[in-house]
């Protein structure tokens, strides 16, 4: 096995690193003492790197036009390094001169993740009021969740709302000139005074008052009980890769949930350029290889009406760092579900140990993957029939099993390792008359091995491997559950009224 | 002979973790035969201030890769890395990239 770290007794020869030596100059502006290398021996000063820093931000939203003048835009903010950086980029371009002013109308969200990263009670509020201070001090609506609420958050979260496609670019064009004409014109006009500056930031202010007195005392804790349910899900997950996965996809929920409620069509997450080459090695490890374009891209639009942009994923750690610290961007640092662990670290560890290590031989190798990430695009949507999709992370169905595929050879190795024959299935067609009936026969509800093998079938190849490595589904959150029986239920009855559907003229009539 | 060089060495990111949770330590290092350079300062660190888990900070010779180094709020790479020699009153900050933040 290969370790970046290892020496081979000398019989390898350490590659040919380029050498900066602090005596050259800016290579930009070619005055300026360098404060940090970039990539491989770009040196650059302090100036021309936050220019550089700055303009690449912009240049990101620029080049992708996916985020319209005056669309309401959430910012996911961890406390972590890459978040706060994005922040303080959206609060530069919104207070710059009009003609380069960004023009959406942003908002803030943190979720508190603290019942399940091993924090005291103590801790937790010591990050809550420190969180709740960067979150006012950023002057944007902000909103402060708990991770508890995924027990109380609608299995609509679960559906695709259905979404217009977005206009392609000439009509962003249009829409950008609309939006500078309308400004000019409340400029021009005497009876209106109010100036075009004053606009997003009244806007912003009214937004502000609404809500940020519903997040304002929220610097306690949740509810214990839902803190010990919450610990108990968790508990139920067996290893430390599921767990990540498990996190990920609630927090996902959460933030989606309150982008919808308070009416947010985009959602911006600070996914840096590194953590993006690690997602992706990630998941392709994951089992999630059919979903890179979604889970790395810079859009992701799986929900339908609310997409999440990364704006950030150009943007290497190092700069990241770099620029907090020498531009002062407060960051709150918390404990993630496995800092310190070294031993049996999760899948994402271990690529992410692995990038780092091989990045420290080879300096091109983050950029490397990430390229490549950056070829990969989303199939364009099938059109002629509503795709089937996972329940948790609402990618379509990969896991139809096609003759000859991996797929099918994993069933079936796992069928014939099984130790005893699975229960056989009740019929479905006497006792179940009538779609609302859940029990069948007067027994209890579907539990252990059946439930899963309900379940199992509405999810995506990745996210049954995260589910398998819980010892059991009850702690799930309600609307997951409600969701999964509900789909369930769908397809009992469709298969019952079968025959009677009116099929397509393409499809072969059943005989 | 080297005189006894007073820094400040700061922690970010996470790295401040593994160092009781504090960010800032104003140290001083003593009197030694081979003048002060960050090898040195790497392995004088792991025997007085590191309280736990050593590999997670330092590996071999030099830091884990994901942690930077900033000496004086420049990157080391541009100062020489390990081998800078360090001044007095100099700023030396390990800043952690790793997840957890």
């Amino acid at each position: 096995m290969c370790q970046a770290g290892e020496d081979y007794g000398g019989c390898r020869a350490p590659p040919g690193r380029p050498h900066v030596s602090g005596a050259q100059k800016c290579m930009k502006c070619k005055e300026g003492a360098p404060v940090l290398v970039i990539r491989v021996g770009d040196a650059f000063c302090k100036a021309c790197f936050r220019e550089y820093f700055v303009h690449k931000f912009r240049a990101m939203l620029g080049k992708n036009r996916v985020i319209f003048p005056g669309e309401k835009v959430l910012l996911a903010l961890s406390g972590g390094p890459s978040s706060s950086a994005m922040l303080r980029q959206v609060q530069e371009g919104l207070s710059r001169e009009t003609a380069k002013r960004l023009r959406f109308v942003p908002g803030v969200i943190y979720v508190d993740e603290g019942a399940v990263c091993g924090q005291s009670p103590e801790e937790r509020e010591d990050t809550l009021t420190r969180m709740q201070a960067l979150l006012q001090a950023s002057g944007f609506p902000h909103h402060l969740i708990h991770l508890e609420e995924v027990f109380e958050l609608p299995s609509s979260i679960l559906q695709h709302a259905p979404h217009a496609p977005s206009p392609p670019g000439s009509s962003y064009k249009a829409a950008v000139e609309g939006f500078i004409h309308q400004q000019r014109q409340g400029a021009a006009g005497t009876g209106d005074t109010m100036a075009p500056e004053g606009q997003v930031q009244e806007r912003l202010a009214v937004l502000g008052m609404q809500e940020g007195a519903a997040a304002s005392p929220e610097g306690l804790l949740p509810a214990s009980a839902l803190t010990e349910e919450l610990r108990q899900l968790f508990g139920a997950v067996t290893t430390l890769t599921a767990k990540e996965e498990l996190l990920q996809m609630l927090r996902t929920h959460l933030i989606l949930h309150t982008a919808r409620v308070r009416g947010y069509s985009k959602v911006m997450m600070g996914d840096s350029c590194t953590r993006v080459a690690v997602k992706l090695l990630t998941n392709l490890s994951l089992g999630r290889g059919a979903f890179l374009a979604l889970d790395t891209g810079f859009m992701d639009d799986r929900h339908g009406d609310v997409a999440v942009v990364r704006p950030m994923r150009e943007y290497t750690a190092k700069e990241v760092a770099f620029y907090n610290r020498l531009f002062g961007v407060p960051t709150v640092f918390m404990p993630a579900l496995d800092t310190k662990v070294l031993e049996k670290p999760s899948i994402h560890r271990l690529v992410e140990r692995f990038l780092y290590a091989l990045q420290a031989e080879f300096p091109s190798t983050v950029s490397t993957v990430y390229r490549t990430g950056e070829k990969l695009s989303a199939t364009p949507a099938d059109t002629t029939a509503e795709p089937q999709r996972c329940l948790l992370c609402l990618c379509v169905l990969d896991t139809g099993v096609v003759e000859g595929s991996t797929l099918q050879a994993l069933l079936i190795s796992e069928e014939l390792s099984r130790k005893r024959p699975s229960d056989p299935s009740p019929t479905r067609g006497g006792c179940c008359a009538g779609a609302g009936a859940r029990r069948c026969c007067g027994s209890p509800p579907a539990s252990g091995t059946k439930a899963r093998a309900d379940f199992l079938p509405l999810l995506c190849y990745g996210c049954r491997l995260t589910i398998k490595d819980m010892t059991c589904l009850e702690p799930l959150p309600p609307y997951i559950r409600s969701e999964a029986e509900r789909r369930r239920r769908r397809a009992t009855m469709k298969q019952e009224i079968q025959e009677y559907l009116l099929e397509d003229e393409a499809a072969e009539p059943k005989s | 002979m080297a005189a006894p060089v007073s820094l400040l060495v700061e922690f970010g990111g996470g790295a401040e973790l593994l160092f009781d949770g504090i960010k800032k330590h104003q140290v001083t290092l003593p009197c030694q035969q081979e003048p002060w350079d960050i090898r040195n300062l790497l392995k004088w660190i792991k025997q007085n201030l590191l309280k736990e888990r050593p590999e997670l900070f330092i590996q071999g010779d030099t830091v884990r890769p994901g942690i930077l180094v900033l000496i004086n709020d420049a990157d080391w790479e541009l100062m020489g890395e390990l081998d800078y020699k360090l001044q007095d009153q100099d700023n030396v900050v390990f800043i952690s990239t790793l997840h957890g933040g």
